[in-house]
């Protein structure tokens, strides 16, 4: 692979700079991207990788500093210039109008045209075409709406590769894809690369930089640290050039006494979702939920909280059997659950920080809460989790991915829960912040705490758990205790690849 | 660490603090400008007589608009509120009038008309799901349906001179609607900031599903919302009926607007999450002013309209604006 990168630079950035008010996002960048290699730009989050993206797509224009494309200076007019000059951007957040078919989407803005009115048969065909060298096998008069996450990608990729890019720039693109469907836009990313396509390739994924990469360019404050051929790299290695320090090991798991069941959830069942869910964990264990994407594990952690409907099932907690209909009852009984979507479901982010971290146990003194005990509480929190912060007041919205994931803990150890569901607790942090979040879940453990951690990066779960459970089509496919952890049995399990034993 | 970061070390939460001020100061900036003009303007502006004439006459938007403060905080809106109050108002006076009950209780009764219709409106939003602006349009016109049903059409009068009090008596030199907004500020800022109520508003408007996971009942609280929002539209609508001592049917229509301005000129987010009790009372009176500044300077009524559309795009393209340059400085 590394050798079809070849020839003279298809895009070439001198001295770019971007400046905000108070800020320099990207400062005095150089770089050179190649003819058909996979360009990774790695690095933590607010290193400026985005701005970097956003700066080569012209969705931002450079305070200093040229952009090159093909040899050439271009100037700024926006994205659709950029994407006529062969710099096209597939976006992490999917810019599709789902209530579109896929044809009208690919060709949203630019339709073909005949006597004046839209011309279906060509739009029809070209957007075959298109698919076809995406390799997604749809019809493109579906609505977008009906397709999967990794279809409805596949439908913005072939957007970017329409008129033939030199570059096409990709910010996470596997983010929200499973494991299977990783492996197909791979094959895509090769496909492209092998007609000479550059890619540009933003990912926190350490494994896929490994993966899919001809050269590394790491980026941390804003400036270039360092580009690399990505043979030259391991995984500590980068690690260090990312954080500018040694970050030791990213999975501190504890060594911790583990003691009676806590919860015990038998027979959860729900629609087409779940079916005959059991699984148990105790005081200071960590039980992590594998599976592939739509496999179950976070509506079965869900369905245990109450924050859906169960069909059937019970859950008992000290072997009491308790009521679990909302949200409130799981609280009540101990069980805290940290969404995956950290954003979307689990922040109020207009709110402060001190605000979100006691909105599930407000402070009360006859009535009224107690700003009082409410900022104490929220400093008390500040300092143990160590979120970074001038103030508790500060709205969430400002905080860095890792602060943020923090301030969902503080909420959820101010209720006190003894379960703790950490749904995808790593998702969208930096290296840093992760390492950090598993040695607070570690911590957690030692406390006593029952931990359920759910991720789809097997790494994670093979390091940090006692016992790993594994979903398959909204069934438990089996169990694995530590000693008998390994990747191979994890993906048998979940892909039902060959059959272990009885199951 | 990352810029970012580094930008949030230095500058901390005071830049916060002063960016909240002067949002705030925005409309309250605007309102000094418009105060200051209007007293050298005119040399009637500024008397007692008139600064306590504008109290009085804004006194019946400010009381809503604190309610609908409450709603749009929940990213919810409340469409019905001068039918509503129309409602209150005519069945209030009726109660005084047909069962010759105290004005105490019909003002009692009114508010609880009000809540009444506040209760449909939050049943409907929280338990049939029904969206906010279609819930409250259809109590808009079912509640002004039942005032012409209930009034035949015709203004209630007769009411007991007492009455009048609500509307237009005193407390020492201090007109009683003046002290009604100040108490109804009072409250409602206590509730917004120390009371669950109050702060499951926020959360709510911010972001449902993470306050329902955290445990918040989120369809009883948001039907409170309602009902509060509701009983002000009916105490507005008493104070307005005590005016004119009757019921008026036609009382209130298009009052919402002016309701709904208040609140949003007053910095509070139709997207919900953002609002405060001060900024409304800010943007209730300034609408206030204008209206009675063009009366004082002779300015044809219809200009009016126009300028306090014009404000309310200044104060929401300002809003916006200072929001979205805290967003971009700090990715």
């Amino acid at each position: 692979m590394p050798e079809s990168a070849k020839g003279d630079p298809v895009v070439r950035l001198r001295g770019v700079s971007k400046k905000f008010p108070g800020v320099v996002a990207v400062d005095g960048v150089d770089l050179e991207i190649l003819p058909g290699e996979v360009h990774v730009i790695a690095g933590e989050n607010g290193a400026g990788k985005s701005t970097l993206m956003k700066l080569l797509s012209q969705v931002e224009r450079p305070t200093e500093g040229t952009i090159e494309v093909s040899g050439e200076p271009v100037e700024f007019h926006g994205p659709r210039y950029a994407q006529g000059l062969g710099v096209a951007m597939v976006h992490q957040e999917f810019a599709l109008a789902s209530h579109l078919s896929v044809a009208e989407n690919l060709f949203l803005g630019r339709e073909p045209m005949r006597f004046g009115l839209v011309d279906r048969r060509t739009m029809r065909r070209r957007a075959e075409e298109l698919l076809r060298k995406v390799g997604l096998q749809t019809d493109p008069d579906k609505l977008v709406s009906t397709l999967s996450v990794a279809g409805q990608q596949r439908v913005e990729i072939a957007k970017a590769v329409d008129g033939e890019p030199k570059v096409v720039i990709m910010d996470e693109p596997t983010a929200t894809l499973a494991e299977k469907e990783i492996e197909d836009l791979f094959a895509v990313i090769r496909d492209l690369t092998s007609r000479g396509i550059a890619i540009l390739y933003i990912s926190h994924r350490l494994d896929e930089i490994f993966r899919i990469s001809d050269r590394v360019t790491v980026m941390r404050d804003g400036k270039v640290v360092d580009t690399l051929p990505t043979r030259e790299l391991d995984e500590e290695k980068l690690v260090r050039l990312m954080v500018g320090r040694e970050v030791g090991n990213l999975y501190p798991k504890p060594e911790v006494e583990i003691g009676e069941v806590v919860l015990r959830a038998s027979g959860i069942s729900r629609g087409t979702v779940l079916e005959d869910c059991s699984f148990e964990v105790r005081a200071g264990e960590i039980l992590g939920f594998a599976g592939l994407v739509g496999a179950g594990r976070t509506e079965l952690a869900r369905a245990v909280f109450g924050a859906d409907r169960r069909d059937s099932g019970t859950v008992e907690i000290d072997g009491k059997e308790v009521r679990l209909k909302n949200p409130q009852q799981g609280i009540d009984a101990g069980i805290g659950y940290l969404t995956e979507d950290r954003k979307g479901e689990g922040l109020a982010l207009e709110l402060g920080i001190d605000k979100n971290i006691t909105l599930a146990s407000l402070p009360m003194t006859g009535g009224f809460i107690s700003l009082d005990r409410e900022r104490r509480t929220a400093n008390r929190r500040r300092e143990e989790l160590n979120i970074r912060t001038p103030s508790v007041r500060r709205k969430v919205r400002v905080l860095s991915g890792g602060n943020q994931q923090k301030v969902v803990v503080a909420k959820w150890l101010e209720t006190r829960g003894r379960v703790l569901f950490f749904d995808e607790p790593a998702r969208g942090i930096d290296v840093g912040a992760k390492a950090e979040m598993f040695g607070l879940i570690g911590d957690l453990a030692s406390q006593g705490r029952a931990i359920v951690l759910i991720s789809s990066y097997l790494p994670e779960l093979l390091n940090m758990c006692d016992r790993i459970l594994v979903m398959r089509e909204g069934r438990v496919a089996g169990e694995i205790e530590r000693p008998e952890f390994s990747e191979e049995r994890v993906v048998a399990l979940a892909t039902g690849a060959r059959e272990v034993g009885a199951a | 660490m990352s810029a970012a970061t580094t930008r949030e070390g230095t500058s901390g939460g005071l830049r916060e603090r002063l960016s909240g001020v002067v949002s705030q100061l925005a409309a309250a900036g605007a309102l000094i400008v418009v105060f200051v003009f209007l007293s050298f303007a005119s040399p009637v502006f500024l008397t007692t007589d008139n600064l306590f004439n504008i109290g009085t006459q804004t006194a019946v938007v400010a009381v809503i608009a604190i309610g609908m403060t409450l709603v749009i905080i929940t990213a919810g809106i409340d469409l019905s509120v001068g039918s509503v109050a129309a409602l209150s108002g005519v069945l209030g006076v009726t109660l005084m009038v047909n069962a010759g009950l105290p004005p105490i209780v019909g003002i009692a009764g009114g508010i609880l008309v009000g809540a009444t219709c506040g209760l449909v409106n939050g049943l409907l939003v929280s338990f049939a799901g029904l969206n906010p602006f279609i819930a409250t349009l259809g109590m808009l016109t079912v509640a002004r349906g039942l005032v012409f049903i209930t009034t035949g059409a015709v203004a209630v009068f007769g009411a007991p001179e007492s009455f009048r009090l609500l509307g237009q008596g005193r407390i020492g030199p201090i007109p009683i609607p003046i002290i009604v907004i100040l108490v109804v500020a009072v409250l409602g800022y206590v509730v917004l900031s120390r009371t669950k109520l109050g702060r499951y508003a926020y959360a709510m408007g911010s972001n449902p599903e993470a306050a329902r996971l955290s445990g918040i009942p989120i369809k009883r609280y948001l039907t409170s919302v309602y009902v509060i929002s509701g009983a002000l539209a009916g105490l507005g609508g008493m104070i307005a009926a005590s005016r004119v001592n009757s019921g008026q049917p036609n009382y209130g229509v298009g009052l919402e607007l002016d309701v709904i301005a208040a609140a949003v000129i007053g910095g509070a987010s139709l997207f919900g999450g953002q609002g405060t009790i001060l900024g409304t009372l800010i943007g209730a009176f300034l609408i206030a002013l204008i209206r009675n500044g063009a009366v004082l300077l002779n300015v044809d009524i219809f200009y009016q309209s126009v300028i306090i559309g014009v404000v309310i795009w200044i104060a929401v393209f300002w809003d916006q604006y200072r929001r979205r340059r805290l967003a971009s400085a700090s990715e």
